[in-house]
């Protein structure tokens, strides 16, 4: 049966979000970690977008909160990017196994 | 329901673009090319977009994903990695622990998502032709809080990153 229904963009969502997830903990450069993590937001948008398309197409609900999802996640690059370069500046890398400060 | 061939094969097409440039951001070595197939993963997402019937969303992806974070990260980069951008973007030592959660998650998820009623909650309506004006007239009128909270977290976030990452040498050599 050839149609594309709104599983077919969760099941896209969920895989993309798995991968997010998995580079999050996995990887050991922190710029990667940040760039799982906006792989993860856009998975989510994708989610909100069809799900604004199947179930509320004339209210535009999930376009407008998928907007917000993306302000907040470019003020969170330029933030996160900010933060890494001021550890950089004090410990002259970026690998996350280092920074244990707060491990007991 | 899509039932086009042409939509169902640029779904799929679209779908295997994301899912495999998003597994090459994990699994690359080299960060310069994992943030190269970041990017095609962020087109890639916009074309679905367009599927989905949200041009302005599309146009936005381009803009602000593919255009302004890619660059962003590839600046920051540039700042931070001195040496050689071999093994610059390797694996820890949780990778049986990070994927036995991924897989919890993802279990969890698909058990969630397998009890929710999807097909009753699917609407008849068709999204309206124009998005673009719809979207403008609920930002500046039902969503305008939000939209205001979100100018001002733009300008905060701004603020913040220029002076988290300032030189503190700069200062001194200002002076001069």
């Amino acid at each position: 049966m050839l149609t594309i229904s709104l599983t077919h963009y969760v099941v896209l969502s969920a895989l993309l979000f798995s991968i997010g997830l998995f580079g999050v903990f996995t990887k050991r450069n922190a710029v990667a970690v940040l760039i799982c993590i906006e792989l993860m937001l856009n998975a989510v948008n994708i989610n909100l977008v069809a799900f604004s398309k199947y179930i509320t197409p004339t209210d535009f609900t999930g376009q407008i909160f998928s907007i917000f999802v993306i302000t907040v996640a470019a003020a969170e690059v330029g933030v996160g990017l900010a933060i890494i370069i001021a550890i950089y500046r004090n410990r002259l890398n970026v690998d996350l196994d280092n920074f244990d400060w707060l491990k007991w | 329901m899509e039932t086009s061939i042409y939509s169902v094969a640029a779904f799929y097409g679209l779908a295997a673009t994301i899912l495999g440039a998003a597994t090459l951001v994990v699994f690359m070595r080299n960060i310069m090319h994992s943030v190269l197939f970041l990017a095609v993963a962020f087109i890639a997402m916009a074309g679905l977009f367009l599927l989905l019937d949200a041009d302005f969303i599309a146009a936005v992806q381009v803009l602000v994903y593919a255009g302004a974070v890619c660059i962003m990260v590839v600046f920051g980069i540039m700042v931070i990695q001195r040496t050689e951008m071999k093994e610059t973007n390797l694996f820890n030592r949780q990778v049986m622990a990070g994927a036995g959660l991924t897989a919890l998650t993802v279990a969890f998820g698909a058990i969630f998502a397998g009890r929710t009623a999807w097909v009753d909650m699917v609407a008849a309506d068709a999204v309206p032709e124009n998005t673009v004006q719809a979207i403008g007239e609920l930002l500046l009128s039902k969503y305008v809080i939000p939209f205001e909270v979100a100018a001002l977290l733009l300008l905060v976030a701004l603020v913040g990153a220029i002076v988290l990452a300032r030189d503190e040498e700069v200062e001194t050599s200002a002076d001069n």
